[in-house]
């Protein structure tokens, strides 16, 4: 049973993001959408723990809100961008979905 | 496959309405089926037909009607979060002894009951809120 866990808010104001990490599986997938994509960003005090996740999960960001945002181009390697078709089809080909609110 | 969808936070609030939107679309242009939509807590405000954003802003309610329109969507409203926040239909008005309804086109109001339904009936439930 693999999960999409997404989550939308910045790990810079609430601590779902990490609660996310703390709690998802080898073979997860997790997708950064809204204010999450500034976790995203490489360099920040938050990316080691992105980093860490990558190991055995794989980490996916809504293009169109890290667009909206400027940060194209400060992403850490590894993170796959997708658009909302792609958004879709996470949403499918993973059992289920958990939405970090 | 399958699909409902979850919003629980209005419009113009943060992005998540906007999200929930552009997500629904994606799900349709992919041939997928969304069995329902359902609209809790400060979602339900994406329910009112009385909304009147500046020219130049987007109406995200039309837009759900217009969804619902052309896709046969059914998007409902929870009644508990509806009656809190002033989301009335005409029925709902009348046994309230209210003066107006605000309810857009498309929706309907009906209760928990229907996410739950949603839950078994459909092969995936997204949440988008706050």
């Amino acid at each position: 049973m693999s999960m999409l866990h997404i989550v939308n808010k910045s790990p810079f104001e609430r601590v779902a993001f990490e609660s996310c990490l703390a709690h998802a599986k080898a073979g997860d997938s997790i997708l950064m959408i809204e204010d999450a994509v500034v976790g995203a960003v490489d360099g920040s005090s938050f990316s080691g723990k992105v980093k860490a996740a990558m190991s055995d999960k794989t980490v996916y960001v809504l293009g169109a809100d890290l667009a909206a945002r400027g940060l194209e181009g400060k992403v850490m390697d590894g993170i796959v961008s997708v658009d909302y078709a792609g958004f879709v089809d996470l949403t499918a080909n993973n059992d289920t979905t958990q939405s970090w609110l | 496959m399958k699909y409902t969808i979850m919003v629980n936070e209005g419009p113009y609030q943060h992005q998540s309405a906007d999200t929930a939107l552009q997500f629904a679309r994606a799900v349709l242009e992919k041939g997928h089926e969304i069995f329902r939509v359902f609209f809790y807590h400060d979602g339900v405000n994406n329910g009112t037909r009385l909304s009147v954003p500046p020219a130049d802003d987007r109406l995200i309610q039309k837009s759900w009607s217009e969804l619902a329109e052309k896709h046969g969507l059914d998007l409902v409203i929870c009644i508990a979060a509806a009656q809190r926040r002033g989301l009335m239909d005409a029925d709902e008005a009348k046994r309230q002894g209210l003066d107006a309804n605000n309810i857009a086109p498309g929706f309907r109001i009906s209760g928990l009951g229907q996410l739950v339904e949603g839950g078994i009936q459909s092969d995936r439930l997204v949440v988008f809120g706050d």
